[in-house]
């Protein structure tokens, strides 16, 4: 399978083909993570730069696994190191990583529309790792690869994403990518938390927690930042948690089978109690599994698939 | 010199005037405007001349809202190459926001802004005062210093002055002079953060929005203000329907409101952001196709009285950046004469209550003794051709920025000639 794009940018620009595409290679990959030499010589001599200006664990990590199991040279920088801390633009940024001859570039920023700017202005592959409130393309497709993995198909599921839909890059990715797989979204929140034209996107929303988990298979719960509180989005953790934290009680009308997903890291208590986060509808430490796999798919598909040996 | 423009269609609004005219200027002034053929052998005398066949020949186009940064900002622009962009785009006559560094609240930047404008300025460069010292928001400027000093209107543009008593006590001090405070309407606690119009785009895009109510609150407040305070009242650069509406309830009450708009805020939605191109980021923001709509309506029925481009010129490194840090605005002067005649392509003005728009009116408003050709008027001209087709590039504009989304445009209307005070200063 080809990619359309240079770039993994979103998964608005993605077609459901290329989602499936991407869906069966990661899987095809997932073996090489459970080996005890966990390296293919896929990617040997490439050159992957994990560019991070926003704080990253897991994100980064999951990257630079998936690099270095494809035997490519991983390097990270973070916004501490790099240059723009020293006044340097970040096209300037971009242009000199550029003029050392990467093979990918991976790119996380606070703001919208960054790795996009970047893309535009370099001929490597950009893989936008999240930007600001838009897209985490990559998120989004390891999310439905857990969730196949456990349902088999995606089409026709129901799908709750719970929290701040407003300033969430995961629910969007999310929403583009499971409305082109066939699965009907609903996002769920409070009103100050769900951003206008949200109904235009093909969602539904609604405020209620416990009536969205009884209606669907999947419920995925997003992380709640701890400065909204102060941009008065909800008045209290407390009543945040009363209202919208998902727990043994809410879940007592859901389905026998739905799964429960968190992109992490997680406010244990805040958005998911402890037992219903360790409990036996949990696959959030499968979709940090999957990233792995995932992440290696699309490098390997990036950088021109099964045709290795041409280069 | 004397200068006959010959063959053309003369589009005076303040004067009804739409014909076959020709125009004879000596001595910086127009000596005559007489039908076609009609000048004199012994007035023509050496006159040069100037075909203006397929041309409209009008008053010189005025644009009451310029930022034309100097003092403080020569990196962006000058005051001469800002005078030079005018030219090119048809300005004979354009008025000077004071937010500058330092910004023009006292008589000396005032001054260096006039001088520097008769020094190098091509055109009549106005200045605007600041309504509050330092645009803060907090005390008033010493207006009446300042309109001695030659300010011919007040603003905070960029910034709103959000306090209410101030703004009461500004639109009540003001009666003293007679100028008018132009509002940059903004209620900033809800635009906070913002760097487009809040919508479904904003939301695909994962950008924070300014909401139109934000502009709304502003409109609604000021006008009830003024119901009170007296003094007059200018909205600059309306973006949204609703405001369009206050406006018109609060004219057919009779209070003394005008509005302006931007090219860009009747030409391009919201949709544009897409693809996060910074040229695509002002203030107000590019709005929805309701918004154009009701715009277009405010032009047709006279609620939106002028035409002004909101001029911003921004160097390269201050518009490469990321969409949310990079600086609001764009430049206007080169493109608004296309991009205004779109209007009468569409059937929302005639030609003539265009040019009004961009002559007679804001004349009007700001008490000038431009935006006419009459007998013994300093001969200020434009000559253009609204039918030439071309694509604009924003690479040859005159103004020292190029930040322009309509660079690659094809666009119809050029303007062929602009005469300041009777010379040619631009001809293309």
């Amino acid at each position: 399978m080809n990619l359309a794009a240079k770039d993994i940018l979103g998964t608005q620009q993605l077609s459901l083909e290329e989602i499936e595409g991407i869906l069966d290679t990661a899987v095809s990959f997932k073996e090489v993570s459970t080996r005890k030499i966990k390296k293919v010589p896929t990617l040997r001599g490439r050159t992957i730069i994990n560019l991070f200006f926003e704080a990253s664990t897991r994100t980064r990590t999951s990257f630079e696994i998936a690099g270095k199991r494809l035997s490519a040279d991983v390097i990270n920088i973070s916004s501490s190191t790099s240059s723009t801390v020293k006044g340097e633009s970040l096209i300037d940024t971009a242009y000199n990583l550029e003029a050392m001859n990467p093979d990918i570039l991976i790119v996380r920023h606070s703001i919208s529309g960054v790795p996009h700017m970047i893309a535009s202005h370099i001929k490597c592959p950009v893989i936008n790792a999240g930007d600001g409130a838009h897209e985490h393309p990559t998120q989004a497709l390891l999310d439905l690869l857990t969730i196949r993995e456990h349902t088999q198909q995606l089409a026709g599921l129901k799908v709750a994403i719970v929290g701040d839909i407003a300033h969430s890059r995961v629910a969007r990715s999310n929403i583009h990518a499971m409305l082109k797989c066939g699965m009907e979204v609903t996002v769920v929140g409070p009103p100050t938390m769900i951003p206008v034209g949200m109904e235009c996107l093909g969602v539904k929303v609604l405020h209620d927690l416990e009536q969205a988990v009884s209606q669907v298979d999947v419920v995925m719960m997003l992380r709640i930042q701890l400065e909204r509180q102060n941009e008065g989005l909800f008045p209290s953790f407390r009543e945040y948690s009363n209202l919208f934290c998902l727990t043994v009680d809410k879940l007592k009308h859901s389905r026998k089978n739905i799964l429960i997903m968190h992109p992490g890291p997680v406010n244990r208590g805040v958005e998911i109690a402890l037992d219903v986060m360790e409990g036996p509808h949990s696959v959030i430490l499968d979709q940090v599994n999957n990233g792995v796999a995932l992440r290696m798919a699309l490098m390997y598909l990036l950088l021109g698939g099964g045709s290795e040996t041409d280069h | 010199m004397k200068l006959i423009i010959k063959n053309g269609r003369v589009i005076d609004p303040a004067n009804n005037l739409d014909g076959e005219y020709d125009v004879l200027i000596d001595k910086g002034l127009i000596q005559a405007v007489a039908p076609r053929g009609k000048i004199s052998a012994r007035d023509a005398g050496s006159a040069k001349i100037i075909d203006a066949k397929d041309c409209v020949v009008a008053p010189g186009f005025m644009d009451m809202h310029v930022h034309f940064r100097e003092p403080g900002f020569e990196y962006k622009e000058t005051i001469e190459t800002g005078c030079d962009s005018a030219a090119a785009g048809g300005f004979t006559t354009v008025a000077m926001m004071p937010n500058t560094d330092p910004v023009n609240d006292n008589r000396s930047v005032t001054e260096l802004m006039i001088s520097r404008a008769r020094a190098h300025g091509k055109i009549q460069a106005l200045p605007i005062g600041a309504i509050t010292r330092g645009l803060k928001g907090e005390t008033l400027s010493d207006m009446g210093d300042l309109k001695e000093a030659g300010v011919i209107a007040f603003s905070d543009d960029g910034r709103p002055v959000m306090n209410n008593q101030v703004m009461r006590h500004a639109l009540e001090y003001s009666r003293m002079f007679d100028l008018p405070l132009i509002q940059h309407s903004e209620i900033l606690d809800l635009t906070k953060g913002g760097c487009m119009n809040e919508s479904r785009v904003s939301t695909e895009l994962g950008l924070k929005g300014m909401p139109t109510e934000a502009e709304d609150i502003m409109v609604y407040r000021d006008i009830a203000l003024l119901e009170k305070t007296g003094g007059r009242l200018h909205v600059a650069h309306i973006s949204s329907g609703e405001s369009v509406e206050l406006v018109r309830r609060a004219k057919a009450q009779g209070l003394p409101v005008t509005c302006e708009v931007a090219p860009h805020h009747f030409t391009l939605t919201d949709e544009s952001v897409r693809g996060y191109d910074t040229n695509t980021k002002m203030s107000p923001p590019l709005r929805t196709q309701s918004d154009i709509d009701a715009i277009k309506a405010g032009l047709k029925d006279g609620t939106i009285d002028i035409i002004a481009t909101d001029h911003a010129p921004h160097d390269l490194v201050d518009k490469q950046a990321d969409y949310h840090s990079a600086c609001f605005g764009i430049v206007g002067l080169e493109t608004a004469l296309p991009l205004s005649l779109r209007l009468v392509d569409e059937n929302i003005l005639t030609l003539p209550q265009l040019v009004a728009k961009l002559t007679s009116r804001p004349a009007e408003i700001f008490k000038l003794d431009q935006g006419a050709l009459g007998v013994g008027k300093q001969a200020d001209v434009v000559v253009f051709d609204p039918h030439h087709e071309y694509t604009v590039e924003a690479s040859r504009f005159k103004s020292k920025s190029k930040n322009s989304p309509f660079d690659g445009w094809q666009v119809r209307g050029q303007v062929r000639h602009t005469i300041f005070n009777g010379k040619v200063i631009y001809s293309n």
